[in-house]
């Protein structure tokens, strides 16, 4: 993780069904589908580890309950804007 | 190190796990891309902010929904395609204090359940309704749907829906605006971050206006469906935002949520104790069935009587009926016939027992009253072994015999025509019955014939009737 950053995100590989709304959906562009697959055949999203803003976009756009968890530097750190 | 904390995570309305199948259990059972996760995912996450899990209760649709309920960790019903609004009515009226969200694809809300969420929005009900509009049938493999937009193609619309044989896309928010009731109405669609987030507050405000006892709402939803529309899940979101929301516009159809009063409470129900009387159900006068029913021989008749049409089939079933009803037991009457008033085959299924009857069908009879040749031939192989057959005729015919059946033949309409009516022959059938299957609600046929039979001049011939069959039966027996 790049210092600096806002946010982060973790997925769940074994969840997502590699459908790439996240990837559509995000920004900054820090989310792929990666070439490989998970269990189900799908390939998964992945973050490229830096340049979440924390913004919640893909969180919105992904089918999956709980197959995004999107976190964001504590509030001392510095004020964000709020999603979309 | 900075620190994080959690913004976005799985809904606590959802379960933790999916106990649908052995495997698979963190994913929905969706199609990659499926606008129903999108939809969940926002409706699972406005009941986690207004802190409604405890009270909510989810009606779940037939169509690509069916299984909401493994999502969803909250109270649940499924139920019959189209019946959502229908259920959720109930459900709010029996349960005010509950919130009730009735979830429904356009299949189901705007093709079969048309008329109950005209009716649930007509009566204003206090419930919010989450229609999920993907333009086609995804469950069924891609069908028509009354929202198809216009040149579309469907499996039931292969050259693209024309309005002058398929009519118009039907819109919903647009229909309900002309009753009178509805709080709020809003379309909204998946088809980029800003329309999703517009679809998150959408649906709140609509849980909100339930909360608020204010009536109904319905947040219609554009959502894809790659899976059918074959579009990849970008492309299928793309085409949500260009092409549905031509025929659909978005936006705010109807908003009452400022000035609309609170719903009065409906009536308390009834306390359950008092139902049976509510309904004239409650026995004042137990009569001839003192003992109760189970105190007697088990009674399992299973009754066919069959003839033409004007015969009296369906009446002599409900004589048998309702005698055995008059003496406390479980029974059913079943008519069967044709289109035909006169001369079509008739028949009828009657059941009493002390049991409680399963089912009202009567394809294996231990009874057949067959009032003509035809039915003979047509319901004697149904009999069950050690069955009775009464006859309406001299003599079977030869080749009708069954030895393991006891058989009655007589001519029941010749001897009624005697008494004054060949009318009657079905009365003198019914007293043969009673001659040769001794039933405890026997002591009950005059009462109910009594009530049955209007005409004085009838009732004496029906009485006559019922004598000179159970002699006819006492001769056959003994001959
Ligand atoms: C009484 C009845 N009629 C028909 C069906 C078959 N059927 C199942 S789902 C469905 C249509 C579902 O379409 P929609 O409501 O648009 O939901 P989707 O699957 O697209 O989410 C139909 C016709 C049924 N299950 N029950
Ligand atoms: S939170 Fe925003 S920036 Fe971070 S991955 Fe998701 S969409 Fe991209
Ligand atoms: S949107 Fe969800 S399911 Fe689709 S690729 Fe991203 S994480 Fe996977
Ligand atoms: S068929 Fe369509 S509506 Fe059904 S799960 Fe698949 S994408 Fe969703």
């Amino acid at each position: 993780m790049k210092t600096g950053d806002r946010g982060r995100v973790d997925l769940d590989s074994e969840e997502c069904k590699g459908c790439g709304l996240c990837v559509e959906a995000c920004p900054p562009k820090v989310l792929a589908l990666a070439s490989h697959l998970n269990r189900y055949g799908y390939h998964p999203a992945t973050y490229s580890g830096e340049g979440c803003t924390g913004c919640g976009i893909c969180y919105f756009a992904c089918p999956e309950p709980g197959a995004i968890v999107v976190w964001r530097l504590k509030a001392e750190a510095r004020p964000v804007a709020q999603a979309a | 190190m900075p620190e994080f904390a959690v913004l976005h995570e799985k809904p606590h309305s959802f379960y933790s796990l999916y106990e649908r199948k052995g495997e698979l259990q963190h994913q929905t059972h969706y199609c990659p891309g499926c606008g129903h996760g999108i939809v969940h995912k926002l409706v699972a996450r406005a009941i986690d902010e207004l802190g409604i899990q405890n009270r909510a209760i989810l009606v779940s649709p037939v169509g690509c929904s069916v299984f909401a309920y493994y999502y969803f960790d909250v109270g649940n019903v499924q139920v019959a395609h189209g019946r959502a609004p229908a259920v959720a009515t109930g459900v709010k009226r029996a349960h005010p204090e509950s919130i009730v969200i009735s979830y429904q694809g356009d299949g189901d809300l705007a093709a079969i359940g048309s008329a109950e969420i005209l009716h649930a929005a007509n009566r204003g009900e206090n419930i919010t309704v989450f229609f999920v509009n993907n333009a086609i049938y995804g469950m069924t493999g891609g069908q028509m749907a009354p929202t198809t937009l216009v040149g579309q193609k469907s499996t039931t619309s292969p050259f693209g829906r024309n309005v002058w044989n398929e009519g118009s896309p039907i819109k919903v928010c647009e229909l309900l605006n002309a009753l009178d009731a509805p709080v709020y109405l809003e379309r909204v669609a998946l088809g980029s971050n800003k329309q999703i987030m517009a679809a998150a507050r959408a649906v709140r405000r609509a849980l909100e206006v339930q909360m608020r006892g204010q009536g109904f709402s319905l947040i219609e939803v554009l959502s894809p469906c790659p899976t059918i529309w074959k579009k990849d899940p970008v492309e299928a979101q793309h085409w949500v935002a260009e092409e549905l929301v031509k025929t659909f516009p978005l936006g705010v159809v109807r908003d009452r949520t400022k000035d609309a009063p609170v719903r009065p409470a409906s009536a308390a129900p009834p306390a359950l104790d008092k139902i049976p009387g509510i309904l004239g159900l409650e026995q004042d006068d137990p009569g001839p069935t003192v003992g109760g029913p189970a105190a007697r021989e088990p009674v399992e008749l299973a009754v066919k009587v069959a003839g033409f049409g004007g015969q009296g089939v369906l009446l002599l079933g409900e004589v048998l009926a309702e005698a055995g009803l008059a003496s406390g037991l479980q029974v059913s009457w079943l008519p069967s016939y044709g289109p035909e008033m006169r001369s079509g085959t008739s028949n009828c299924h009657v059941r009493i027992a002390t049991r409680p009857i399963a089912s009202p069908l009567v394809l294996r009879p231990n009874v057949l009253l067959a009032m003509n040749e035809p039915s003979l031939r047509k319901f004697l192989p149904t009999v069950e072994p050690h069955g009775l057959v009464i006859y309406n005729g001299a003599a079977c015919p030869a080749d009708c015999l069954r030895p393991d059946v006891t058989l009655i033949a007589a001519p029941f309409a010749q001897l009624a025509d005697g008494l004054g009516g060949a009318r009657a022959a079905n009365i003198a059938m019914l007293g043969a019955l009673l001659e040769a299957a001794p039933v405890p609600f026997e002591s009950q046929v005059p009462n109910v014939l009594r009530k049955l039979v209007r005409s004085p001049k009838w009732l004496e011939i029906d009485l006559a009737a019922l004598a000179r069959g159970r002699q006819a039966a006492r001769q056959e027996v003994a001959s």
